[in-house]
């Protein structure tokens, strides 16, 4: 789908957030970008975007096109939703911006709100929603318009481990069935152990990518008391150590 | 405990208390009427002649309405147009603030003179008091929206005036709602002070000039009438403002 080529990033203010960056993202892959705090990590996730640009090094599309509008889904650390708007406008909105008719839109908002395990709950204002429920919402309205790729940052980050826990394994299900290729961008050696096909490791100052790890876990079929998943909680934990101590 | 209906009650209880120790005090000392008037000639001095005030009080207010209409129009589109080119910007926000920080009592007796007509003085008047909040924060509100919705219309391909018409102006509508507020205190204020301008000049007909006639003629029981009237009419658009914003934000569902 995407090659990047030892991209850089530096910002205005000095400071280089990305060196060098490899990575070759294939079709269906569920990728974990796993690092601490400033190692460039959604730096890098909002190049894949488009939101942000290299200063060196490339990104090359599959196809020779970066994505349209509607095939590159985004999920914030925040649900940033709009508080104004009901959950169903919310979802609606990349169809709205898009130009698809209010029914066709209602009907598909309705039916990803569903797909998430919202319905009933299409007219809510942000307010009256949980912090998982609104994650919910925003990651329904990164489905709605059935994009290839779906960019995570943090998604998960602001939310109790129980919540966590259900929208991880909800997340891998929506993964199954909508068959898009998944960047998910985390600090968390147990998340990204659990979810992520492919645990591509970076460190700080400068921002960089060290090591990939391929996951023996079967996609879609995770538990957390497979002895593999400990196994492999414990390797990813040794290599950043390692990783970290020689950054 | 303290009740809730004694907290409701407890700001009557207090102006009663202090208006019968006022009364009190002005019958005792026999300070006369024309120094410091009691309550009751106040209330007297009121219904001697209630249409002659409360159609001063219906002219004031008629200047404060036109005026925040007018301010909050043009507050909103020069924040637009600020918040649609940053060369707009540069160019608007200084002047804005002269607006802002030029005694208006400085420059009531030219506009009188330029304009001519005396309601339309009056109006330019007040609304160049009540300009500043609206426009500061709208322009505030329009610059407020988040960075992580600005990129994701930005991502979904949407145009500055989508993002524009979708995202920013509802963001900015509580900014704006507070400016509202702000400025519908500052219009009345904005329209007294003009009318005492106008009024030393010989024309006029509101609660200011009432007040500055009143003054003339030693009446000092209907001065004080006026100027409660006055105040009740502060209070009244304070209040008004504040209920019209939790309205228009609850109907949104943003507050309870």
């Amino acid at each position: 789908m995407l090659t990047v080529e030892r991209v850089g990033r530096r910002f205005p203010n000095g400071t280089e957030a990305l060196r060098d960056a490899s990575l070759r993202l294939e079709e269906g892959d569920f990728v974990a970008l796993l690092g601490p705090s400033g190692c460039g990590k959604s730096t890098l996730l909002r190049l894949i975007a488009g939101l942000d640009h290299p200063d060196s090094g490339t990104l090359r599309w599959d196809g020779g096109a970066p994505p349209a509008p509607g095939e590159l889904g985004f999920v914030f650390q925040d649900a940033t939703l709009l508080p104004w708007a009901s959950a169903a406008e919310n979802v609606r909105l990349p169809l709205r911006l898009a130009d698809v008719p209010y029914d066709a839109g209602r009907a598909r908002a309705h039916a990803e709100l569903a797909r998430v395990g919202l319905a009933g709950f299409e007219e809510a204002r942000t307010r009256q929603l949980s912090g998982g429920m609104r994650m919910r919402v925003s990651i329904a309205r990164a489905l709605v318009t059935r994009p290839r790729l779906l960019l995570m940052d943090e998604p998960f980050a602001a939310l109790d481990e129980f919540t966590r826990h259900k929208l991880q394994a909800d997340l891998l299900a929506l993964w199954r069935d909508a068959g898009c290729t998944i960047v998910f961008v985390t600090h968390s050696i147990y998340e990204a152990a659990f979810l992520a096909h492919r645990i591509v490791m970076m460190t700080p100052r400068p921002g960089r990518i060290t090591r990939e790890i391929l996951s023996p876990l079967t996609p879609g079929q995770q538990t957390r008391l497979d002895p593999a998943y400990a196994a492999l909680v414990g390797e990813v934990t040794e290599a950043m150590t390692a990783a970290l101590a020689q950054a | 405990m303290i009740g809730d209906r004694a907290l409701r009650l407890a700001p009557l209880g207090f102006a009663l208390l202090s208006l019968t120790l006022w009364e009190a005090a002005v019958r005792l000392t026999g300070v006369p009427d024309y120094l410091v008037p009691g309550p009751i000639a106040i209330i007297r001095a009121f219904l001697n002649d209630p249409s002659g005030l409360l159609r001063a009080l219906l002219s004031t207010m008629i200047v404060t309405g036109v005026a925040l209409l007018a301010a909050s129009l043009l507050g909103t589109v020069l924040a637009l147009a600020m918040a649609a080119s940053r060369l707009a910007q540069a160019a608007i926000q200084p002047w804005a603030v002269v607006l802002q920080v030029t005694p208006i009592v400085a420059i009531a007796p030219l506009i009188i003179i330029w304009v001519g007509d005396p309601f339309a003085s009056l109006v330019v008047c007040a609304t160049i008091v009540a300009f500043f909040p609206v426009f500061a924060n709208t322009a505030a509100g329009l610059a407020a929206a988040p960075a992580d919705l600005m990129d994701l219309f930005h991502l979904y391909g949407a145009g500055r005036l989508r993002t524009l018409w979708l995202l920013r102006l509802p963001a900015a509508l509580p900014f704006f709602l507070t400016g509202l507020r702000i400025s519908g205190g500052l219009a009345l204020v904005g329209a007294v002070v003009a009318e005492f301008v106008a009024g030393s000049g010989g024309f006029a007909s509101g609660l200011a000039y009432t007040i500055l006639e009143s003054g003339y003629r030693l009446q000092i029981p209907r001065m004080f009438a006026a100027l409660v009237l006055l105040s009740l009419a502060g209070i009244a658009i304070n209040f008004g403002l504040g209920a019209f914003a939790t309205t228009v934000l609850r109907s949104r569902g943003e507050t309870a």
